[in-house]
């Protein structure tokens, strides 16, 4: 315990640091071969399915998520979409922002209407009421709350029952809908109103919930991370979820400039570093076999990710130094796990901000 | 007679002995379901389980999810039914309870779904024992509310409640309740068609409310604001209150080609009644019986049974009940801290304009017999139970 620095160090009955298990039980290391880190190329549509006009926030990174989302799955995709900001910015009556069928039940459920969906699916085109050779893409596109919290047990039974669902989890990491609560996925030190940075106690003490590796601990022929910031990576997740033959589950990590508290002109920079640091890896696991897509030769300070947003304003440089102990731990998981340093070490010679287009 | 009765059926009918819980199995069944959603709880386990058996056997071709929590069963019963499918899910108590907040959800989308309630009481104390507890708190919903006397109206009303709920006219989810043991788990005989076939003939499935159709996108569950929510649920509202001519109609034509219809209410003995008791569910013979036992010494008494209390049957208890001087309802269930503690006695009361009888029994599945009924119309006839007052049938240290 001795990365309890600061505050951190004065609650230690409150916190841990995390042990973050990389390796699941028949997950194994995919081979290095030549062109792994190379996307097979594929041309996304012209044609719109997740329209303008919608009352998301300015640089909410939701619709860059959804937009390209719809583009890979295309017109034959039923939407569930559980309580969340996406659905309350995209479907006001009488307005509506999906160009596809959509539905939106309840907060806890998108799992369970899901498994309902696909199986009436199953069934009518066994009775011929929809052509059998059709392929219907049902997606769940939930916040973290309504997959990681109160969606947390529909979302286990689906993927435990195997219905062909793709399951994509936009994590802005609190309930921003609400105004900006705590959820399971809040990272180690952020204000948050449920846990607000208080003179003891410097913010949230938990760790984001691994809902990557608990979805791979069902043994779904598909899960991944993504990162909206690194577009191509996102979209080939997209196409190999909807290829995968049994229940995919993308978990991808999604600035939202009130909650974070960052200029709206950073919300991809605000993104790009977070894997620029470490503190967000992008990977993949295709069939029990692990990947890292994204690699980072060096890490930038996780304070470069921090320093841009509010919402970790409060902490003080030895603090952060134990966030940074977090961010080290998981990243060496990952480098023992992959038995190579696909995440290098940091270099505080980076520059926070890359300047664009050198 | 038999024969007679026989020739004015248009269908064939077989004789059979089945529980309540499986005779809704086999009406469900006959209705061809595409989507059944269940989990486990006691009463109404049997229900699915038979269900499962049906679609592993290859008797039923429809998908059985076995969900993990009531709360999955009708979310995923609403995706079902929103993606075209015709449903099926039953549960009873505290899975009713854990499946609420999709329940007037289920009628906002204008879902026809159908659900069996086999009833029984809330938790604490834990009791998985048949009272209405369940069932009562449906009733703010929009959900169309049946409750069975038998295991053969049970049948029957399954086969209704689809053909219903999926008219045009109507849209709406529909509960299928009976009691807890006392209906569920007892065996009794009851007639079903032949041929299955006809079941399907009658309720065929309309596939005509809105769904999710990837050729025709629509959006289910929008947000609305205060500017369109009360526009959008009245039109639910509206669709409940016409339920009630389709109910009736869809029952009488049922008996025309199944033999059996049971109306909104069902009468007994009420043209001349001076007192009559209200009641629902499987009492109802034990209510009839202690009404016979009241004629025998004098007393003009007649009895009512509710079957649906959701459309309420407003017209059919003033043209019934205006009339009877003294009315008890016996209620199954409490309406905790409420102006009269049984929940139908506050509306039958309300129906009537006045106020009348009211006491509890079978809470918690108490014993009952018709003995005891007697004594309650008794008291209430001679004027020592008060109108506006709850007493209690069964209830040590209770009121009566």
């Amino acid at each position: 315990m001795s990365e309890a620095r600061g505050r951190f160090g004065g609650i230690r009955e409150k916190i841990y640091i995390r042990r973050h298990h990389i390796t699941l039980p028949g997950v194994k290391i995919a081979e290095e071969y030549p062109g792994l880190y190379e996307y097979a190329s594929f041309e996304l549509p012209q044609e719109e399915f997740f329209l303008p006009g919608h009352g998301l926030c300015a640089s909410c990174t939701i619709g860059v998520i959804a937009r390209h989302m719809l583009k890979v799955l295309g017109p034959d995709t039923i939407v569930v979409n559980p309580t969340g900001c996406a659905e309350v910015s995209t479907v006001v009556y009488p307005r509506g922002n999906w160009a596809v069928p959509w539905i939106h039940v309840a907060f806890g459920n998108g799992g369970a209407v899901a498994s309902g969906i696909e199986a009436a699916i199953k069934a009518l085109k066994r009775r011929g009421v929809i052509d059998s050779t059709r392929k219907i893409n049902v997606v769940v596109f939930a916040g973290d709350g309504a997959t990681a919290d109160i969606g947390f047990q529909a979302l286990s039974g689906m993927l435990e029952r195997g219905h062909r669902v793709i399951y994509v989890m936009y994590d802005n990491e609190g309930y921003m809908n609400t105004g900006i609560q705590r959820s399971g996925t809040t990272p180690f030190g952020a204000s948050t109103t449920t846990a607000p940075a208080g003179r003891k106690v410097p913010g949230n003490v938990t760790h984001k919930k691994p809902m990557a590796l608990i979805a791979a601990a069902h043994g779904i022929p598909y899960v991944a991370t993504a990162n909206p910031a690194y577009v191509h990576d996102m979209v080939y997740k997209f196409k190999k979820a909807a290829e995968a033959d049994g229940p995919s589950f993308l978990h991808i990590l999604q600035s939202c400039t009130p909650g974070w508290r960052f200029e709206p002109k950073y919300a991809i920079r605000v993104l790009e570093l977070a894997t620029e640091t470490g503190y967000w890896v992008n990977y993949e696991i295709d069939r029990g076999e692990f990947r890292v897509t994204m690699p980072v030769p060096k890490r930038k300070p996780v304070k470069c990710f921090l320093q841009l947003q509010g919402r970790f304003r409060h902490l003080k440089p030895e603090e952060v130094e134990t966030i940074q102990a977090v961010v080290d731990r998981d990243v060496a998981e990952i480098n023992k796990a992959m038995g190579r340093e696909v995440i290098g070490p940091v270099d505080p010679s980076l520059a926070c901000i890359t300047p664009r287009g050198k | 007679m038999m024969q007679a009765t026989l020739r004015e059926r248009q269908i064939e009918q077989k004789r059979i002995a089945l529980t309540g819980n499986h005779a809704v199995a086999l009406a469900v069944k006959m209705a061809r379901p595409e989507v059944i959603a269940a989990y486990p709880i006691t009463p109404q386990t049997p229900v699915v389980e038979r269900l499962a058996e049906y679609v592993n056997n290859g008797e039923l071709d429809a998908e059985f999810i076995p969900v993990e929590s009531e709360h999955s069963a009708m979310s995923a019963v609403i995706g079902a039914s929103a993606a075209g499918a015709r449903t099926f899910t039953e549960t009873s108590s505290q899975g009713l309870g854990h499946m609420y907040e999709n329940l007037p959800i289920a009628v906002g989308m204008r879902l026809p779904i159908v659900m069996g309630v086999a009833a029984r009481t809330y938790s604490a104390p834990i009791n998985v024992w048949g009272d209405y507890g369940d069932v009562m708190s449906m009733r703010e919903l929009g959900w169309i509310i049946y409750i069975a006397q038998t295991a053969q109206e049970a049948f029957d009303t399954v086969v209704q409640a689809y053909r219903v709920a999926e008219d045009a006219r109507v849209h709406l989810p529909v509960v299928v309740a009976y009691d807890g043991f006392w209906t569920s788990h007892v065996l009794q005989p009851l007639d079903v068609p032949a041929d299955e076939e006809e079941v399907l003939k009658f309720a065929p499935i309309t596939r005509n409310w809105v769904r999710l159709d990837v050729d025709n996108p629509t959006q289910l569950g929008a947000v609305g604001t205060p500017e369109w929510y009360w526009e959008i649920r009245w039109q639910a509202v509206e669709a409940l209150r016409n339920s009630a001519k389709v109910i009736e109609e869809v029952d009488v034509e049922y008996g025309r080609r199944f033999g059996r219809s049971y109306g909104l209410v069902t009468r007994y003995m009420l043209e001349d009644a001076e007192v009559a008791v209200v009641a629902y569910g499987s009492i109802f013979g034990l209510v009839k019986k202690a009404v016979d036992r009241l004629r025998k010494e004098g007393i003009r008494a007649g009895a009512l049974r509710l079957r649906v209390i959701r459309p309420w049957p407003t017209w059919h208890l003033q043209k019934y009940l205006s009339h009877v001087e003294k009315v008890l309802v016996i209620d199954r269930s409490i309406n905790h801290g409420g102006p009269q503690l049984g929940p139908m006695a506050v509306e039958v009361g309300a129906t009537l304009g006045r106020v009348i009888h009211c006491a509890l029994a079978t809470v918690g599945m108490r014993a009952i017999d018709s003995d005891m009924i007697y004594e309650a119309a008794l008291k209430t006839h001679k004027g020592l139970w008060v109108a506006g007052e709850t007493y209690t049938v069964g209830l040590r240290g209770g009121y009566e």
